[in-house]
């Protein structure tokens, strides 16, 4: 940090010299505040040669420093009045480094010379860092990397507790290690069966007898895993952001608890602190649930095949991993206690249900546990659940190798501390509410990603916004995170894209009479001649007819979901209209181009299915 | 059937009027001038000649809008005897035959990868082309029926007859058994689409090699490879032959996929050859030969070398070209002109050949782009106008395409070439980063070619020209950001300024979601430069650097500080 010569604070009270008590308590606060929030504090005089004499030295250690000039100012007869008070000196200049009264020029060199000069600047700022992030994940890193690069002093703390299994990962948060990346290439190995025996049909010829095996699969995802791990890792070093493998919690406002995995306690204090824990899986609460049961945070790393598996829960998280373990040629099925993709377009999640059911996949419908118990020790075991409806009396009992929940997140908020420094979660749901800044009721302390009230739990969202936080906290940026229309895909064996409103959303936003909503079933050409369904992809979108038909939602069933609504995500933020679409050529042949022809709107009720022999 | 024709040039003058009425009232005269050959004459609202994708768009549009609607096709076998059925190139021997065994290919690399993925497959993996070829014109025959169907249902009349006009009113066409049939329409659409050239100066080309008309075709494996050709057609090929496990050479005069960025052309023969595909560059064939064994040996002289050098070879495949079906339409009855030089049809931008009622459309159009979904929607658009549907007019500027090589190649709008021959180096600037997909991790695959840029012009708001993508699935990719491009023309009801800057600005923010595979380089990117100064770019979004997984090219451009890294 270089910047003398130092900046100039300015008091302006009025110019009186007789105060009373309240101006007077006023003024002492005020004056904390500069002391408390500049790292070099110097009350001086502008015409006084010892005062000049202290900002030289400052200024040849390069350190930056603020001076309030008590000739310059209306009142500083009163506030060298109160300095006398608080440092029980009278004359300037005066000087306090971080928080502590070092007193006038003579002492501030002698403290030079002996080295308490140097002691206390290198305690540093008032606080220890500029900004604390808690939390290692897509959000938090990138806030902090940000952050570092404004030349601020920046900490990271992350730790994992370990699931009830007893998983724990490295740095990186859960989409790099229990979340979109292993998922994606487990996806990725399912989607290779199906080109597997897709290939057959195109003329590949090989041994009928493939097996798949678990481990090597977990090894490599895992193996990739771990680089990443140290890469971010090597990243935060290479950016000068301090990170320490332990759990933060508040103590104080500005003020953290670190404990480290020996159980050894450090404190750590910030002028800024951004929250960024995410969430980890929710389990039932049931006989047996965290005994036996596993989750996301433990599947990927599975050290033995689940086997029979019974997913519950039907989520995007229990639908991928039921739709992956199915591609991987397991038994899988899955109980929903009500609906498919919660929050999703209801008409795609039920077509996302139905091809993953003709995947083999069981659905056990409005049901839901209510005990697991072990009957057999393994890797895996057996498992035996009993389930209830939802609806009646009635239970269903099942024998598994393994159970993994799906049914939810809960956010990472109710063990850091937020209560002792009075930032406000939702009590119900543990998020914390944010303004558009990311602030919390707390002005100092932020907070990003999937622990945010109300805002979508993605990856790129956490990073976009935990940049932009430390853009606007530390650059001088203006910019706000934009949470509208953004794209996500779910990785069910038949990708599911969208971007923009689901159906329900848009009629509940716009109404029903105010949409047109275009769709159509395609068939792949890649299908045809593996002879898979033709009726089975699905693009639909949705228009507001009174705003040039302007398209509110955005909706694909069909292969490769993910890499064609990422386009169709960028022209909406452009304000993409039904006229542009149609506009448009198409790419031919692909899966795509269907949006280029969509013709059909549902209001006319008109056949979508598609005649191929 | 000279005598014929000239009896029929009589009442040229009377056709010329457009009034059905008037036509209807022809063929009496008609039967009655060749009554003797049996001739039936037919007249129709709309006749199209070619039943491909444009031609076949045209008719069922023509007819949905309550047209009587002839359309007439026919395939002439290739000189070595391929024929097919309705549909045109696309279906029958272009993009849906070429991306199906595309697909053959890309399963193949699909399998090795499994492994890595945990499946245990057992070797030898060995590829059938026999029952790959089986399974795609099986497909192919079922489009075939399912166009007829879709004709028939409009009521759309289907004649297979090579068809040539009488008069600028009048057209006859010839069946198999040599039956005449005449047919007469108000308006005539002529939608031919093109053929393989032959390099007919090379001796033994004709006699003994295959093209795109046939490759798809063949009952047995096409073997030991020769492609000769740099276009798309030639690449597209030669990449599925190597990936289906073929020894495939491609033998190239002079650039690869002229036409396309050269930048990201050579990316693409880059990535062929370190997957296998021999090239044989700057090299011209001269003769072909049958040795006595059946296979094909090949002289070429090396124009670098001037020395002639041979190989042997099962097949060669011409992929140097197409012409247009122009020649046996005797076009010069009706007046239309061709351009001399390539014998396309010249057409304005109603698609109007020299003669007002007489139209081309698709690959037979001069100056049009060469595919499908153009030819698909120009017919459609033709036929509303025509019909009073409505006035628009094709728009045929910044059409997205996508080479489906091994490694896909989707673009839309300017190549940078284009792009600086029009606004000049000075205004262009250029965007671009390596990336490496997330599947390529797992399974070590080579990500070098992986690649994306985007062509702006310099200027705020920086005005997005091209965007350009080399990776798996460039097809599916390319098609969303293309919209994009033609923003500015529907987006009237926003400031151009603001839709431009969005637009620039979300391309390279999802652009580098593509890129990265891992959450944290999945960054929303930025722009850095190269260069000194600052860039304006740094407004929208400050604090620039270049994320640790995206490399910056070699390029020689960058040195010149035009380029970011995104």
């Amino acid at each position: 940090m270089s910047s003398p010569p130092g900046r100039r604070a300015r008091l302006s009270s009025p110019g009186t010299s007789r105060l009373s008590s309240e101006a007077r308590e006023e003024l002492r606060r005020r004056l904390k505040d500069l002391i408390e929030g500049n790292r070099v504090m110097i009350f001086s005089k502008s015409y006084c040669p010892h005062s000049a004499k202290v900002k030289e030295l400052f200024s040849s250690l390069g350190v930056e420093y603020y001076i309030l000039e008590l000739d310059q100012v209306d009142d500083g007869i009163n506030v060298q009045e109160v300095l006398t008070e608080i440092s029980n000196q009278k004359t300037v200049p005066n000087i306090f480094v971080n928080k502590v009264h070092v007193g006038g020029c003579d002492r501030t060199f002698q403290a030079h010379r002996s080295g308490l000069l140097q002691k206390l600047l290198h305690e540093d700022s008032a606080n220890d860092y500029d900004l604390i992030v808690i939390g290692g994940g897509s959000g938090g890193l990138s806030c902090a990397k940000e952050a570092a690069k404004f030349g601020k002093k920046v900490m990271v703390l992350d730790f994992v507790v370990p699931s009830p299994q007893g998983s724990s990962w490295g740095l990186g948060g859960t989409c790099v290690n229990v979340g979109c990346i292993p998922k994606k290439l487990m996806h990725q190995a399912a989607l290779l069966g199906q080109a597997l025996q897709d290939s057959r049909k195109y003329g590949w010829e090989y041994n009928k007898q493939v097996k798949h095996n678990w481990e090597t699969m977990t090894e490599a995802i895992q193996n990739h895993i771990s680089s990443l791990n140290w890469s971010y890792r090597l990243k935060l070093r290479e950016k000068g952001v301090a990170y320490i493998n332990a759990y933060g919690e508040f103590v104080e406002p500005s003020k953290i608890k670190a404990t480290n995995k020996k159980g050894q306690e450090t404190f750590y204090t910030a002028s800024t602190f951004v929250i960024a824990t995410g969430e980890r899986p929710r389990y039932l609460g049931i006989q047996g649930d965290k005994e036996y049961c596993i989750t996301s945070d433990d599947l990927f790393s599975l050290p033995h095949c689940p086997g029979r598996t019974l997913v519950v829960g039907a989520s995007y998280v229990g639908l991928e991993c039921a739709g992956f373990l199915a591609g991987l040629g397991l038994d899988v099925t899955v109980m929903v206690r009500s609906v498919l993709l919660r929050g999703f377009d209801q008409e795609m999640a039920e077509k996302v249900g139905s091809y993953l059911e003709k995947e083999g996949i069981k659905f056990q419908r409005k049901f839901t546990p209510v005990l697991i118990q072990q009957m057999e020790r393994g890797s895996p075991g057996v498992l035996r659940v009993v389930a209830k409806s939802t609806e009646g009396p009635e239970t269903i009992e099942g024998v598994y190798n393994t159970v993994l929940l799906a049914v939810g997140r809960e956010s990472c908020t109710r063990k850091i501390g937020l209560e002792k420094i009075g930032v406000k979660i939702n009590e119900k749901s543990g998020k914390i509410p944010v303004n558009d800044m990311e602030q919390t009721n707390v002005p100092h302390v932020y907070a990003v990603g999937d622990i945010l009230e109300g805002k979508p739990e993605l990856t790129p969202v956490a990073i976009q916004a935990g940049k932009l936080l430390a853009r606007r906290l530390f650059g001088g940026s203006l910019e706000k995170c934009d949470y509208i229309n953004i794209p996500t895909t779910v990785f069910t064996p038949l990708e599911y894209g969208c971007c923009g409103l689901s159906e329900e959303k848009a009629i509940e936003v716009y109404k029903k009479e105010n949409l047109e909503v275009y769709h159509n079933l395609f068939w792949p050409l890649e299908w045809t001649v593996t002879g898979r369904d033709n009726n089975t992809c699905y693009a639909k979108i949705i228009c507001n007819k009174f705003d040039n038909e302007r398209v509110v939602g955005f909706h694909l069933l069909g292969p490769n979901a993910g890499e064609i609504t990422q386009g169709f995500a960028v022209a909406m933020k452009c304000g993409l209209t039904k006229q542009l679409l149609n506009d448009t050529i198409g790419i031919h042949p692909t899966c795509s181009e269907v949006f280029t022809t969509l013709e059909i709107t549902k209001s006319s009720g008109l056949d979508i299915t598609q005649k191929g022999c | 059937m000279a005598a014929m024709a000239a009896a029929l040039r009589g009442p040229v003058a009377r056709f010329r009027s457009r009034t059905r009425a008037w036509t209807r009232g022809t063929r009496g005269a008609a039967n009655a001038v060749g009554g003797q050959q049996q001739q039936q004459q037919q007249s129709f609202d709309l006749l199209v000649i070619g039943g491909g994708s444009g031609g076949l768009a045209c008719a069922k549009e023509a007819a949905q809008l309550g047209k009587k609607v002839a359309v007439a096709d026919y395939v002439e076998p290739s000189p070595r005897g391929t024929r097919w059925g309705l549909g045109g190139t696309c279906v029958n021997v272009g993009c849906i035959p070429k991306k199906l065994m595309h697909q053959a290919a890309l399963l193949g690399g699909m399998i090795k990868d499994a492994h890595h993925y945990g499946w245990e497959v057992t070797l030898p993996i060995q590829h059938s082309w026999k029952k790959m070829a089986e399974a795609v014109q099986n497909h192919v025959k079922s489009l075939n029926w399912g166009h007829r169907v879709q004709l028939q249902d409009r009521k759309v009349k289907y004649f297979n007859i090579k068809a040539s006009f009488v008069n600028e009113h009048m057209v006859q066409g010839v069946d198999k058994g040599g039956k005449v049939t005449l047919l007469s329409a108000d308006h005539i659409v002529i939608a031919t689409g093109g053929r393989p050239r032959y390099p007919t100066q090379i001796k033994g080309a004709m006699e003994y090699g295959v093209t795109s008309d046939d490759i798809f075709w063949l009952k047995e494996s096409p073997g030991k490879t020769l492609v000769v050709g740099a276009s798309y057609v030639a690449l597209e090929c030669a990449g599925f032959l190597t990936g289906i496990g073929l020894d495939t050479t491609v033998m190239m005069r002079s650039i690869p996929l002229r036409g396309f960025d050269q930048q990201m052309s050579s990316l693409v023969t880059e990535h062929m050859e370190s997957h296998g595909t021999r090239f044989l560059k700057g090299c011209v064939p001269s003769l072909i030969q049958k040795l006595p064994t059946g296979q094909l040996q090949v002289t070429w002289e090396d124009h670098a070398s001037g020395k002639e050098d041979t190989g042997t070879f099962d097949t060669v495949l011409w992929a140097i070209g197409r012409v247009p079906e122009t020649r046996n339409l005797n076009l010069e009855k009706a007046g239309v002109n061709v351009n001399p030089e390539n014998q396309k049809i010249v057409v304005d931008a109603q698609e109007a050949t020299s003669v007002p009622h007489i139209f081309a459309i698709g690959d037979v159009a001069e100056g049009r782009p060469e595919l499908t979904p153009t030819a698909i929607k120009a017919g459609k658009l033709l036929a509303q106008r025509l019909f009073g549907k409505s006035s628009a007019l094709m728009d045929y500027s910044n059409v997205p395409t996508t080479v489906f090589t091994p490694l896909e190649y989707g673009c839309v709008g300017l190549s940078e070439e284009e792009a600086v021959a029009l606004h000049g180096q000075e205004h262009v600037e250029v965007y671009h980063a390596y990336y490496k997909p997330l599947e390529f991790t797992v399974t070590d695959r080579d990500a070098s070619q992986c690649y994306i840029k985007m062509v702006c012009l310099r200027e705020p708001p920086q005005l997005v020209l091209g965007l350009h993508f080399l990776g798996p699935n460039a097809g599916e990719v390319t098609q969303g950001f293309a919209l994009g491009i033609n923003l500015p023309k529907v987006m009237m009801d926003r400031p151009p300024q603001t839709v431009h800057l969005t637009f620039h600005f979300e391309c390279v923010q999802m652009w580098g979601v593509i890129c990265t595979g891992d959450a944290d380089s999945r960054d929303p990117s930025h722009l850095l430069r190269r260069g000194g100064e600052t860039a304006h770019l740094q407004a929208l979004r400050p604090g620039a650097h270049c994320d640790w997984m995206l490399r910056l090219s070699h390029h020689p451009c960058q040195a010149e500080g035009t380029r970011y890294a995104m």
